[in-house]
Order: structure tokens, then C-alpha cells, then sequence
């Protein structure tokens, strides 16, 4: 076992200086090399693969339908695809957002995500609450916290009423909540 | 003819080197690590077996977060020994992981992480590391409504580290929300970038362990001495030593075998995990899990007060693996024997008990509400007209049965609402409904006349007397009934 603990050098012992700085010119030209070879490669392989994080989606407002597709007081989960998805996201372009009409003219579009961890939140039409399944964070219908660890109120996308449509800025899943 | 087989092994021998490649296998071992060597040799298997499998799966499986669930099902329900396939990855995995555990706690117990094999359980705990990745990517790649929702869960934990908290968060859902590049990253994760990893470390955990040599069984009174260790361990491998193959690796197979039979027999007999729901997040009834070896983890997060949450969410992890790395640094001499290492017993078994209360918790999940509780049942409301029966209805339309459990229906994120009104007044109920508490919502705003009155009334019921007296008359008729028959 112990054999292999010994340390050997295969350089032989009579050695000439200029030979010694030949051999660390040597050693170091293919240090750098292998650096160059790692950076040609690695860079643009790194660079490919964080990607996601410089991404800059075109913030764009979806259609989500009529306002009289949508009774007053009442809140409702809504389907939104994502217009600026890969092609081959299938069905997880979709997300589902909660509507809720106001007033007439007036509605605010919530995020499913809990803003505790992320959980999806359901409605409770009776109730008028809305509650997290992974650690019972509730929420009021306008969606500030009521009860359980979510520390923010619920987030809100931007919705707008244009030329008769009900029209939602793309929902991102927000990070809202940091240390 | 054998002559000529063995003249062609001959030839193969020695052109190849296979003899002396595996001649560390022959490698002189002390003689009683007998029964309690053989799990780690079992975890190797249990990888082997999940490389066997994952390989076998990737045949079928396509990455793409369109298709991911469709080759599922179709692995599944289709293709033959498909759902077996998945059974031996998910219960490999699973073997993986407790081996691990067995092997980390055999490891700890007998003092072997001490002088000279200090890397060789820092070695190790990066494999439990990786082994813990591997499971968590793998839970995702079963592409379905709960896979697709932990990522949204991961990547809100991620967010929560300061200043890149928010890059990383991105970084794991692909972009901006869940969608095309989610599934393909993780997929490359899962299958390429921790296996490789993998194949490293564990190349360089059986290095170390032929380099520095299996620990001797501990011996109470013979505390590891650095300067002298090494002599001492040649010195009983020459007195009493034998070749690990076959000597000693006879149990590893045995106990191995036994392994991959129930693993083999859990695939076939149990069937891999259901897949749940499409992964589409515009499904909101999702109720997202981590699978059990990280259950606790889930516990933890949920038990603890949320002030503290965000900080024991990042540094837990950080602390406990910082722990584990340097534990042979710190303490890499002295006493082998667990006899003499009280301490060392006392931190094993409090990790047992810990881990395996918070999993339990986690199974049982008592701070989610229940949103399968169905309206309380006649024998239970104790009224079928009336403002107590009304109140009954409501309580479970308002959501309060999410939460209260009534003669042990409804959920457990609150207390048990059985006996309430032995509790509270008829005021201090109105005021805790109208009000809320620190765990619950105030419902003031949005009962309508007469419906808090109702509340309180069927709450009103909810007493010890009132129950006993009910059972007396459910006796007192069962027995009429019984003596007119
Ligand atoms: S994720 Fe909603 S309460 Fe924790």
C-alpha cells in the first residue's frame, strides 16, 4: 500500500541550468496553451449555456378576452400562452393566472405563484381567499397576505382595457421574495 | 480447444494489462471488515444500476418540455418493461440514497474518516452531494404537473440568495417562466454534467481507497496516532491480512445481490412512481412534492418560523456541508471505537431521529390544508335544519374545515375546532372569526349578515357534553334496537 507514498522524481540528477529553464520554459508554454485551449473552448460553451439570464424578452400584452367575458367581483384562473416561447415548449408556454374584475373598467390580473416559495395558489370562490397547498400561506381577494409565511401580497401583472379587449402583460414567474 | 482459449487469454493478458488492472482487487485487507464493509460496494451497485437504467430509459425518453411526459406514458403503458425500467431507476435511486446513508453513518461510527483516509470521506461527501442532485434533477425529468412546479419552488429558493439570488432563479427555470428550455437543462444536469462528475469522484474514491487501504475495525483504548498509524496498519496486514478478492468481497457480492433483488422486486411489485398531471402551469391544482429523501428538507423549511426561514433555507445546506467536508480535518486522530466517542454516537442518532421526524412531518404535511375536505356529515353536525346546520355548511364553504379538524374530519393547519366551545366564549368566537389570528384569516369583511351568527352557532355545539350526550342516545337507540329485533 505505502509504496506508492513514496514520491519520485523522473528527473535525472545531472541536469544543466540551461536544461532546467528549457524544461520550465516548456512547462509553462503548455500551461498557457492548455489555458488558451480551455478559454476557445469554454467561453462561448459557458456563454451558451447562461444565456437564459441575459435573454430580454420583448414585454408584450396578450389578449385574455372581453371585459364581458368577465363578471364584476368575481375572480377567475385564466389561461395565458406565453407569445414569445421556444417552439417546442408544448403546453408549458401556458400559465395560469387569477383575474379578478373590480369594477367596470378596472381588473387585476394576480400571479398563481405564492409568494412564499413559488407554490401555485387556488381560489376559494365561497371563502374569497386564496390558498397555498404547500404551506397554507391565505391571501384576500385583493391579495394581501391573510395568514401563513408568504411575506408579500400576492403579484400583480399589469392588465389593461384596450380597443374592447382585456389585455395582460406576459406573466413571468416572479422571484419576489429575497432574503 | 482450451489449450488454444487459454493461449489467446494469454496473449490478451499481456497486450492488454487486464490481469494487472484488476489486481487491486487482490489488494491485502485486514480480515474482520466483514459484515459491516459491505455498503458502500452496495451504494457502487445501486449506481451501476441507475446508469444500467438511465441508459436504458434515454432510448425512449425525449428531453423537450413538449414531449417529456408523452414518452413517459409511453415508457409506461407501452413499451415492454417500461414501467419495470422506471421502477428500477426510481427504487435504485432510492437504494442509492440509503446506502449512502449507511455507509456514511457506518463510516462515522467506526472513527474510518480519521488519519489517514480524511480525504476519502471528503471524497464521499461530495458523491452524497451529487447523489442528493441527481435525485432531485431526476424527480424533474419525470415531466409532469409536480415536476414542473418544484422547478418553480427550486428557483424561488434560489432567488432567495442575496445579490445573484435572481440570476440563479432564471438560470433554473431557463428564462424568464417555465417553458421550452426548462426540461432540456436539466436533462443535460441529470445526464451528462453530475453523472461525469460522478464517474470522477467515485474513480477517485476507490483510488483513495486502495491508496491509504480499508480501516481496520476500531479497537476501544487504541487511539489513532498520525506518526505511527501507517506502520501499525502494514504491520497488521502483514500478520493477519487477506486479499480482498475473494476473501472479503465475497460478503459485498452477497449483500449486493440481495440488493438488486429488491430493488428488481419493488420495480415489479410496487411499479415506479404515477405520474401526475401534464406538466402545464396553467393546471393551479397542483400540489408539489419533493420525493422522499428530501422530504425532510420540506419538513424543515416548513417548521421553521418564517423569520429565520430565508437564512436557514441557504446557509442550512452550507452549514451542514462545510460540517461534513471538514469533520476529518478537525478530528482526524484520537479514539476510533464509538464506545469511546459518546459524542460521535449522540450526533448519529440525533440525525437519525431528526431527519426521520422531520420526514414524517413532511409525509403528513399537517401545515398544508386539506382541500379534500368534504362537507361534515349529519351524524357529526348533530342538526339537519336550523342556524347549527347552516353554520356547519358554511364552515366547510368558508374554507375553515381547510384548516380545523372537527371530530377528525377536515384538515391540520389550525387546531383541532372538536371541543372549541369548551374553550371559547360565545364573544371571544365572534372575535376570532371577525378578526382573524396570527395563523388565520380575518373573515369579518366577507361574511354576510346572518352567516357569522350561524358560524358561531354550529361552533357552539362543538362541546365535550353535548358529544357525550349524543353518544349516550346513539346507545340507548342501537340497544332499543337491538332488543326489539
Ligand atoms: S409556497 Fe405558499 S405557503 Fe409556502
Amino acid at each position: 500500500m505505502n509504496t506508492s507514498l513514496v514520491e519520485s522524481s523522473s528527473v535525472p540528477p545531472t541536469e544543466t541550468p540551461q536544461e532546467i529553464s528549457r524544461r520550465r520554459f516548456f512547462e509553462k508554454l503548455s500551461i498557457a496553451l492548455v489555458g488558451l485551449c480551455t478559454a476557445i473552448i469554454g467561453l462561448p460553451l459557458v456563454g451558451f449555456i447562461v444565456a437564459p439570464f441575459f435573454r430580454k424578452v420583448p414585454e408584450k400584452w396578450v389578449t385574455i378576452g372581453k371585459p364581458d367575458d368577465f363578471q364584476i367581483g368575481k375572480t377567475v384562473a385564466i389561461t395565458v400562452t406565453d407569445p414569445s416561447s421556444l417552439p417546442w415548449a408544448g403546453v408549458t408556454a401556458k400559465s395560469g393566472v387569477w383575474l379578478r374584475r373590480v369594477s367596470e373598467d378596472s381588473f387585476i390580473a394576480f400571479s398563481a405563484n405564492c409568494t412564499h416559495l413559488g407554490c401555485p395558489v387556488r381560489w376559494l370562490p365561497d371563502a374569497e381567499l386564496f390558498m397555498c397547498p404547500c404551506h397554507g400561506g391565505v391571501y384576500y381577494s385583493d391579495g394581501k397576505v391573510a395568514a401563513g409565511p408568504p411575506p408579500l401580497p400576492l403579484f400583480r401583472y399589469d392588465v389593461q382595457v384596450a380597443n374592447g379587449e382585456v389585455q395582460m402583460k406576459q406573466a413571468i414567474v416572479p422571484i419576489s421574495t429575497t432574503l | 480447444m482450451i489449450k488454444l482459449l487459454k493461449t489467446v487469454w494469454r496473449w490478451l493478458d499481456d497486450r492488454l494489462g487486464i490481469s494487472v488492472l484488476l489486481s487491486p482487487a487482490k489488494h491485502i485487507a485486514p480480515q474482520d471488515a466483514k459484515w459491516w464493509y459491505v455498503f458502500g460496494s452496495a451504494t457502487l451497485v445501486a449506481f451501476i444500476v441507475q446508469v444500467a437504467s438511465g441508459v436504458a430509459l434515454a432510448f425512449s425518453y425525449i428531453s423537450s418540455s413538449s414531449q417529456a411526459y408523452e414518452t413517459l406514458l409511453f415508457i409506461t403503458n407501452n413499451a415492454p418493461f417500461g414501467s419495470f425500467l422506471r421502477g428500477l431507476h426510481y427504487y435504485g435511486a432510492s437504494a442509492m440514497v440509503l446506502m449512502i446513508g449507511a455507509h456514511m453513518a457506518q463510516t462515522f461510527l467506526f472513527g474510518a474518516y480519521k488519519f489517514p483516509r480524511e480525504m476519502t470521506w471528503t471524497t464521499g461527501i461530495c458523491l452524497l452531494g451529487f447523489t442528493l442532485a441527481m435525485g432531485f434533477t431526476g424527480q424533474l425529468l419525470r415531466w409532469d404537473s409536480t415536476a414542473a412546479w418544484s422547478v418553480v419552488v427550486a428557483a424561488e429558493q434560489a432567488g432567495r440568495i442575496p445579490i445573484i439570488g435572481d440570476w440563479v432563479a432564471r438560470f433554473i427555470l431557463g428564462g424568464n417562466t417555465i417553458g421550452g428550455a426548462t426540461l432540456s437543462r436539466f436533462f443535460a444536469i441529470h445526464v451528462f454534467v453530475l453523472p461525469g462528475m460522478m464517474f470522477a469522484f467515485i474513480g477517485l474514491h476507490l483510488w483513495l481507497v486502495f491508496r491509504h487501504g480499508i480501516s481496520e475495525p476500531p479497537v476501544a483504548g487504541k487511539p489513532v496516532n498520525p506518526a505511527t498509524y501507517r506502520a501499525e496498519y502494514e504491520e497488521l496486514l502483514k500478520k493477519s491480512g487477506k486479499p480482498f478478492w475473494p476473501d472479503l468481497a465475497w460478503r459485498d457480492v452477497v449483500v449486493s445481490t440481495l440488493l438488486i433483488i429488491a430493488i428488481a422486486l419493488a420495480a415489479f411489485f410496487v411499479g415506479p412512481p404515477v405520474l401526475d398531471k401534464p406538466p402545464d402551469p396553467s393546471i393551479l391544482a397542483a400540489d408539489p412534492r419533493p420525493d422522499w429523501y428530501l422530504l425532510w428538507y420540506f419538513g424543515l423549511l416548513s417548521l421553521i418560523p418564517e423569520r429565520i426561514e430565508g437564512y436557514v433555507m441557504i446557509g442550512f445546506p452550507i452549514l451542514i456541508g462545510l460540517f461534513l467536508l471538514f469533520v476529518p480535518i478537525w478530528n482526524h486522530k484520537g479514539e476510533r471505537a464509538a464506545s469511546r466517542r459518546p459524542w460521535a454516537i449522540a450526533m448519529a442518532f440525533l440525525s437519525v431521529i431528526m431527519i426521520g421526524a422531520l420526514w414524517w412531518e413532511g409525509q403528513h404535511s399537517p401545515w398544508s390544508p386539506n382541500f379534500e375536505a368534504q362537507p361534515l356529515s349529519g351524524k357529526v353536525v348533530r342538526a339537519t335544519t336550523g342556524p347549527v346546520f347552516t353554520g356547519a355548511q358554511l364552515f366547510h364553504d368558508k374554507g375553515c374545515l381547510n384548516c380545523h379538524l372537527v371530530e377528525g374530519f377536515g384538515g391540520r393547519r389550525g387546531p383541532d375546532l372538536t371541543y372549541i366551545a369548551d374553550e371559547l366564549t360565545h364573544d371571544n368566537l365572534v372575535i376570532r372569526i371577525v378578526n382573524g389570528g396570527t395563523n388565520m384569516p380575518a373573515y369579518g369583511p366577507s361574511l354576510k349578515p346572518g352567516e357569522l351568527d350561524a358560524l358561531v352557532a354550529f361552533l357552539e355545539t362543538r362541546k365535550h357534553s353535548l358529544r357525550r350526550q349524543e353518544q349516550q342516545t346513539e346507545t340507548a337507540s342501537s340497544s332499543m334496537a337491538a332488543t326489539n329485533e
